[in-house]
């Protein structure tokens, strides 16, 4: 996996972002082709006219779009755009507040995660999310974050079984080799970086189909950024992932696929302007819109 | 570096989207089925006994939820549907004696409010008639005696924990001690007031200044408190404002600071009052028991509302249920002066708030 | 022009003119003495009650009906006190959490406020009240139907043992009368509490696919839990004063027992110095003082208990 050095600060044009992308076909050692793939469902997302509301308050309109299974699709736009809401629908994280609900549909491998009769608990366990502020439980061992959502579904492990557990979870993540030595240890004590792999540990460790990832990087510092996102690279041969975030450029580093939010004013509901694959978004928009949130020239 | 894993069988979990959800037919079905299971509770008596109704339907309903979701919706739901149901019934049940005491009273105490009870005494009573006319009075003359003390005292000291001793040792220690003097039981400030006057006046002094010394050790430490955190809210930039214009700090507490804190310390002290109105014990061993009225604080004893309701029933002579009768309407009484206190903090903090403040 | 000296975290002190200086030093003289009139106060409730119960200390035992030491005298007492104060909080911990739960995470929004008032009104009945609805309705009730029940059923074990009380006047309805009164401290402290757990954690437990209970069992009680044990013991020192209602319901006999359905009960101190105190004289009255100083004692140690665990307990929770 390679990373060219020529990274700036200052706003760059479309051109100069995807050379700082994570090349990662020159790494054919490790992931699979798409042929080679076991046969399974495909966790491809279907959305249909997705509205999103808050009580009357309509946030996000009219979003169709198709994510395709094992890949990592960028959600970026400016702050208010309904990015995060929208994620939040995928899982249903949304309905903690009162009031929200939407019309239209999320199909996952073709079932409705609307549909009548759904559990929101059991769309959940389907749909993993990593938030924006690592939120390791602070009164648990690491080992116990990591396998606090097993827990739920199986109290009693074998204590060899737990163990394997904790141990695929966190090398899934990039972490095991830094914490293998103190796995009894309360989370809390990690650094930032640190503590969002945890989370991601403890997300893989349900074994979700998709993972969905608000903004993970945006309270962590460049090096931690950069461990995380060379994980999700890896975690797409695996997971369908789906990620916001405000940062254009870690957008074009790590995703395939990229959809563009926007919004006309504030009050006004959120909506997608263009959705394509990131090397299109970035050198070839075809909005106006999108071309000027990518060149800098607003957002 | 990475691990390529095998999912699960798919079937498993497209599955567990929708499968085994309760539904609502499901839920009416059991609720009824635990009303009927209550109802059989006391059918074979003839007589509706809803205490054992309310009580078989709720722990046949709890059962009978947990059992039909651990079969069709798995056991992690049956547990969460559970407990829902178990913590509102403990709410249901903590609600029975409140409701059950203030209907209580209310029925009970109905019986004698009438004015014969508000206007006159003890003195010269036995059996029926009589009322609390002394007792109100009392209860009025230490409540105020007590507020008169105990919110300057309070109120000074929360000056100065707010303004003056900001994080000094003298500071700290005054704010543990006000702590303990919160958990003061309230005999113990009873037998405080006693014993003060004991040495001072000799044994067996009553007075009804000995319970406001006895209420004022009670209800302290609470204006204390509400009227510290009050202080603390007044932000600083209004205090620098004050000395920006050349006005010594004592006139900026006074004229700044109290006035932008002032809805919420009187909403403390008329909350403290509420508090300390229905203590009986402190009364009782300092202020004690008499027939008639006593307009005199300093000398002698004072019946006060809640020791007249106490030695009403209690000692209620002949015949009972006139005593009784009495107590209840003094009960009823007390009950409507907390209520109206309260009322009156919650109307004074909206209606005193400064506009814009918070 | 002189400058006051500001000691360091004080709130902004004035520059002084010469005329304000007396009404600045007045003022917070006056506010200074209060402050230590606190201070004052509490150490002068320490030395009147030790005064005047230090007589009774020393005094030989034939001066006291009974001829029992102080031991011997506050002993039962003690007992009853502490063991109605216990079984006060054994009935209303459980309870209380599952209240404040209620209201914090599954009652409706908009009728959770209205809920937590409810409670609140339990707080501010006079404990006199409580007394006699406890003795007029509770103990009634207790006695036809709770009782026999249990004493038939479960009368093997020493609490039960009987021969129930047909009056009502037992440990077992003070205790719950006691419970019903300390309940609305421990709910409120327990809700502010749980409605403080962290929006990240308890997201945290739902996007892992927890059912409500779970996550307030992963999230909310581990934050919670010292909050919670505060209140318990904020709660256990008030039942351990409470006088009134005791006073009222509890037929006290000279005693040690767990028995909690019988006629004979162990009165409590804080009980038995209202029953005692308005007749007594002399000796007597000192011997009183010196059980309120017991009970001052007592209620100290766990007030401190509880300011020390809720002050301590948060360093978990942090995160």
């Amino acid at each position: 996996m390679t990373i060219s050095n020529q990274h700036t600060t200052t706003p760059s044009t479309g051109e100069e972002l995807m050379t700082d992308r994570i090349d990662s076909t020159a790494d054919t050692s490790v992931a699979p082709a798409a042929s080679d793939l076991p046969t399974g469902p495909d966790n491809r997302i279907v959305v249909e006219n997705l509205n999103i509301y808050y009580s009357a308050f309509l946030a996000v309109k009219d979003v169709n779009m198709v994510i395709e299974p094992r890949s990592v699709t960028a959600l970026i736009g400016a702050s208010g755009c309904g990015k995060s809401t929208f994620i939040r629908s995928l899982n249903r994280m949304h309905e903690v507040i009162d009031g929200a609900h939407v019309k239209g549909s999320v199909y996952v491998d073709g079932e409705d995660l609307y549909g009548p009769g759904v559990d929101p608990v059991a769309v959940r366990r389907k749909v993993g999310m990593v938030f924006q502020r690592p939120n390791p439980f602070p009164t648990m061992s690491i080992a116990d974050n990591v396998l606090a959502g097993k827990r739920l579904n199986s109290k009693r492990f074998a204590k060899g079984e737990a163990d394997d557990l904790v141990e695929k979870s966190l090398r899934g993540a990039n972490l095991w080799d830094e914490v293998k030595d103190r796995l009894d240890k309360p989370g809390s004590g990690l650094s930032g970086g640190q503590q969002q792999r945890l989370c991601i540990a403890r997300a893989i460790a349900v074994e979700p189909e998709i993972l969905l990832m608000d903004e993970p990087c945006s309270a962590l510092d460049p090096i931690s950024t950069l461990a995380v996102e060379q994980l999700m690279n890896e975690l797409k041969s695996t997971y369908t992932i789906v990620i916001v975030t405000h940062n254009m450029q870690q957008a074009a580093r790590v995703s395939d696929r990229t959809a563009f939010f926007s919004i006309d004013g504030t009050g006004m509901p959120g909506y997608v302007v263009e959705m394509d694959d990131t090397e299109v978004m970035f050198s070839n928009p075809k909005q106006q819109a999108t071309i000027d949130y990518v060149t800098g020239r607003f957002g | 570096m990475t691990i390529t894993e095998h999912r699960s069988a798919p079937s498993e979990q497209q599955s567990t989207l929708t499968a085994g959800r309760l539904g609502t037919p499901r839920h009416v079905a059991v609720v009824a089925g635990a009303v009927a299971l209550g109802v059989l509770a006391w059918l074979p008596t003839g007589s509706i006994n809803w205490a054992h109704w309310i009580a078989v339907t709720v722990v046949a309903y709890s059962a009978g939820i947990y059992l039909v979701s651990r079969i069709v919706e798995g056991r992690r739901q049956a547990v969460d549907r559970l407990m829902l149901a178990v913590v509102t019934s403990c709410f249901a049940i903590v609600m029975l004696p409140l409701v059950s005491l203030v209907w209580t009273v209310v029925e009970r105490g109905s019986n004698r409010f009438d004015t014969t009870f508000f206007t006159e005494t003890m003195r010269g009573v036995v059996g029926e008639g009589g009322g609390a006319y002394h007792a109100i009075v009392g209860t009025l003359i230490v409540t105020g005696l007590a507020t008169l003390m105990s919110v300057p005292f309070g109120l000074f000291t929360a000056i100065y924990l707010a303004e003056y001793g900001h994080g000094t040792r003298l500071a700290k220690a005054i704010q543990s001690m006000v702590d303990v003097m919160t958990g003061i039981p309230s005999i113990v400030a009873g037998l405080f007031a006693y014993a003060l006057f004991e040495l001072l006046f000799g044994p067996g002094t009553r007075s009804g200044f000995a319970g406001a010394v006895a209420l004022t050790v009670l209800m302290t430490p609470v204006v204390v408190r509400s009227a510290e955190e009050m202080l603390r809210l007044v932000p600083d930039e209004l205090r620098e404002a004050s000395y920006a214009l050349g006005v010594p700090k004592w006139k900026t507490i006074v004229k700044v600071v109290l006035p932008t804190a002032i809805a919420g310390i009187i909403t403390g002290v008329v909350l403290a009052i509420a508090r300390v109105i229905g203590e009986t014990a402190p009364l009782l061993v300092t202020a004690g028991l008499a027939q008639g009225v006593n307009w005199n604080p300093f000398d002698g004893r004072m019946t006060t509302l809640p020791v007249f309701t106490y030695y009403q029933y209690v000692q209620p002579g002949l015949p009972p249920e006139a005593g009784q009768d009495r107590s209840w309407t003094a009960a009823l009484t007390l009950m409507i002066i907390v209520g109206v206190l309260f009322s009156l903090a919650r109307v004074l903090s909206s209606a005193l708030k400064p506009k814009g403040l918070k | 022009m002189t400058i006051t000296e500001t000691p360091p975290g004080a709130a902004p002190s004035s520059p002084t003119k010469p005329t304000s200086r007396l009404g600045d030093r007045v003022f917070g003289g006056i506010s200074l003495g209060a402050g230590i009139l606190i201070l004052v106060t509490l150490f002068a409730v320490a030395l009147f009650l030790i005064t005047e119960a230090w007589p009774a200390l020393g005094a030989d035992t034939s001066e006291f009906d009974g001829d029992d030491t102080f031991l011997q005298y506050v002993g039962p007492l003690l007992f009853g006190t502490i063991w109605a104060a216990f079984l006060a909080l054994l009935i209303a911990l459980p309870m209380a959490v599952a209240v404040a739960l209620f209201i914090s995470h599954y009652a409706p929004k908009k009728l959770a406020v209205t809920f937590g008032y409810f409670i609140d009104l339990l707080a501010a009945i006079p404990s006199v009240v409580f007394g006699i609805w406890g003795i007029a309705v509770l103990a009634p009730i207790l006695s036809r139907s709770v009782f026999p029940w249990l004493e038939d059923n479960l009368g093997f074990l020493p609490f039960f043992a009987g021969p129930a009380s047909t009056s009502g006047r037992t440990m077992m309805t003070a205790a719950v009368v006691l419970a019903v009164m300390i309940l609305p401290i421990i709910t409120a402290i327990s809700r502010e509490v749980f409605l403080q757990t962290p929006r990240l954690h308890e997201e945290a437990s739902l996007a892992l696919g927890a059912t409500k209970w779970e996550m307030i069992r992963q999230a909310v009680i581990p934050y919670g839990r010292s909050g919670v044990i505060s209140g318990a013991m904020l709660g256990l020192g008030r039942a351990l004063g409470e006088t009134m209602a005791v006073a009222i319901i509890l037929s006290p006999a000279d005693l040690y027992t767990f028995n909690i359905i019988s006629n004979q009960n162990p009165n409590t101190i804080a009980s038995n110095i209202a029953l005692k105190f308005p007749e007594s004289s002399g000796l007597e009255v000192n011997r009183l003082i010196a059980t309120g100083l017991v009970l001052f004692a007592i209620t100290f140690l766990v007030n401190a208990l509880a300011r020390r665990v809720a002050g301590a307990g948060f360093s978990g929770a942090a995160g």
